[in-house]
């Protein structure tokens, strides 16, 4: 049997500042991943990953990453993937440091 | 002193860095694509990491001038946070720039004749050298003109911008290996026949996913045969380097799937091919070079306060047991500048450290620094007479930490704090177990250790020759820690054994604690170092205090 599609957000890297995005339903790139939308679905997914890799001019290398649903919006899954949503360990850089809405 | 840029130089890197300002603008305004773009940013340093670009900068056989330090000093608070991260391969990372600025970057770079080309990409990258080079006291010669003359030759080189996978060379002028020269895909050190200076060649080292050490292909190589010899092995290596398999592309497969002798018939018989083509230019180049790397006029003075000093002062004389190294010139030391206090990330300077760093290199050290593998920086030269006020000076910077060479002397990689292809954090580990050494003020009494820390398989931590290595990998979205006993990186190299199941991330430092208290335990004596011990002993004792529950379950 395949394995059943878990839910996932598309992100990727802003070509000038090079931090993490991800995707809205609005079409828009948020900083923050609570914004994000979950997508259910995987013919749907792979719709939204086609249209992230539709703007070279501005994100780079878009992908699918597993998230889940929280109270505030997505939530990452994987640690590798909250990271990205928070930043180093080692000093208040990136985007804990950012007043992210 | 060292390598200066002459105008061929300067032209050459202002035009380099005029094309990339123009690759840059052209990928900003969507002429090329991120495709297209990739690898003309990895040829010039820039990496995309898990929160921002990365420049990556060469500093050439980990030497620099006051004045290029202050430079970097600059670069980390004009274009980045305030700090820079330097490597395990003498490099220095910013971790923050933004894509715009980077030509500006490359620029300020030029000025102080620094660049980040090659520092990445499927070619020859910085080449490294011991950091004690020119200073140490068991040196045969200097080894950094050789190493400017492969950076010369290699930089652009026609033939090698497309290599199979990325190719390392270390060279060392010492017998006592401080480059890990057996791990690098070419390895250079520096040996005397009938009183000539020539080369033993080292092939096919490397750590990583296939750790192996290297193996020579040449026992003794004359000098002057130095650059064709090793264009010889680049080029064989070039035609017959695996480019099916990215894992199977480093020069070190290529030699463990042919055999070292088969390798080096081929690499023999395009040495004979390509060495008339040398007519000697690449030795008046050389000798040029050399004349540059004239060691500094030593001062000819009595030791001063020092060892009056050391006799007032515990914490200087703690000090300079640790951080000194003995110099060739009567009367100097290298001094280690730690920039590893307990709980700092390894390898991080701020731009004011490099600016004291730098200030002091001119008061005190010949306006030389180098900058270490192990992630610390040094003043190769400073008279003994001035060591009270230098140690006071780095005291009052809060740069005066003693711990050159113990177990709080940790090299780790970024890791998943900011590198992409890491699979769990290195930096946080380290900063642990530093702090919980020194909550347990053991490591005077532990003495010599080297902790090594990967953030995966890559080793850029150089875990498999840490006396303990330590690997972190992902299982099933767990960060987990593997350790590793016994490896070496110096001329008795050796590739750390596996010690068994991980550790999780809480687990990892009271398991690393446990393995210190182990080997306190079981030495013969203060002289016996834990490498000694663990060679002595084997690995039993140590698993036995790592895993004390299936210990227990077994006995059961």
């Amino acid at each position: 049997m395949p394995r059943a599609f878990t839910p996932k957000v598309v992100t990727a890297n802003a070509l000038l500042k090079g931090d993490a995005v991800w995707l809205t339903e609005e079409d828009r790139w948020s900083r923050d991943i609570a914004e994000a939308e979950l997508i259910e679905d995987e013919a749907h997914a792979q719709i939204r990953l086609l249209f992230a890799e539709s703007q070279p001019d501005v994100v780079v290398g878009a992908y699918l990453a597993d998230a889940q649903a929280g109270p505030g919006g997505p939530e990452p899954v994987h640690f590798r993937e909250g990271f990205r949503t928070r930043g180093p360990s080692n000093y208040a850089h990136g985007k804990q440091a950012e007043t992210v809405k | 002193m060292s390598y200066q840029y002459n105008d061929f130089d300067r032209a050459f890197l202002a035009e380099r860095n005029a094309q990339f300002r123009a690759q840059v603008e052209r990928r900003i305004d969507g002429s090329l694509t991120e495709d297209e773009f990739k690898p003309l940013r990895l040829m010039n340093g820039l990496y995309l990491q898990l929160h921002a670009y990365m420049l990556r900068v060469a500093i050439p056989y980990g030497t620099l001038r006051s004045a290029q330090m202050r430079q970097l000093a600059m670069i980390a608070e004009r274009w980045d946070r305030g700090y820079g991260h330097f490597t395990t391969r003498q490099n220095i990372q910013y971790n923050w720039p933004e894509l715009r600025d980077v030509p500006d970057i490359l620029d300020a770079l030029g000025e102080v004749g620094l660049h980040a080309i090659q520092t990445s990409g499927n070619t020859i990258r910085n080449v490294t050298a011991d950091h004690f080079a020119g200073a140490a006291a068991d040196e045969i010669a200097d080894p950094r003109p050789v190493a400017e003359l492969l950076r010369q030759w290699s930089t652009d080189h026609p033939e090698f911008q497309f290599l199979p996978r990325k190719f390392k060379i270390a060279i060392t002028g010492s017998p006592n290996d401080r480059a890990v020269t057996k791990a690098h895909d070419i390895g250079l050190r520096m040996v005397e026949r009938n009183g000539a200076p020539g080369f033993e060649v080292i092939v096919g080292g490397g750590l990583g996913r296939t750790p192996m050490i290297g193996k020579v292909i040449r026992e003794f190589l004359p000098k002057a045969d130095l650059l064709p010899y090793v264009e010889a092995i680049v080029s064989v290596y070039n035609l017959l380097g695996r480019r099916d398999n990215k894992y199977k592309a480093r020069i070190k497969i290529t030699v463990h799937e042919h055999g070292i002798e088969e390798i080096s018939r081929l690499v023999e018989e395009r040495f004979a091919a390509i060495r008339p083509q040398f007519s000697g230019v690449d030795q008046e180049i050389l000798e040029g070079i050399e004349a540059q790397f004239a060691a500094p006029e030593f001062r000819i003075a009595p030791a001063g306060g020092f060892d009056a000093e050391r006799e007032r002062s515990p914490a200087f004389r703690s000090w300079s047991d640790t951080n000194l190294t003995p110099h060739r010139a009567e009367g100097y030391a290298i001094v280690s500048v730690s920039i590893k206090k307990h709980g700092a990330t390894p390898g991080d300077a701020s731009a004011d450290q490099m600016r004291v760093l730098a200030d002091l290199a001119r008061r005190y050290g010949h306006d030389e620094l180098r900058i270490s593998h192990e992630q610390n920086v040094i003043l190769p030269h400073v008279h003994k007479s001035d060591l009270p006020a230098l140690y006071a000076a780095l005291r009052s910077a809060d740069l005066a930490t003693a711990n050159i060479g113990l177990a709080s002397d940790i090299i780790a990689c970024p890791g998943m704090d900011y590198c992409a292809l890491a699979t769990a954090r290195s930096i946080p580990v380290a900063q642990g177990l530093a702090s919980r050494i020194e909550e347990l003020k053991i490591e005077h009494e532990v003495g010599h250790l080297k902790i090594k820390i990967s953030g995966c398989i890559n080793a850029c931590g150089h875990h498999h020759v840490g006396h303990i290595g330590i690997l972190g990998l992902d299982r099933a979205g767990v960060e987990t820690y593997q350790i590793t006993l016994g490896g070496d990186g110096t001329e008795r190299a050796a590739i750390g054994t596996r010690t068994g199941p991980g550790f999780s991330y809480e687990e990892i430092v009271p398991a690393i604690e446990r393995l210190i208290l182990a080997y306190l335990a079981l030495r013969e004596g203060e002289e016996e170092t834990f490498l000694e011990a663990y060679n002595r002993v084997g690995m039993e004792p140590f698993k036995a205090a790592l895993y004390p529950a299936k210990e227990t379950a077994d006995a059961a």
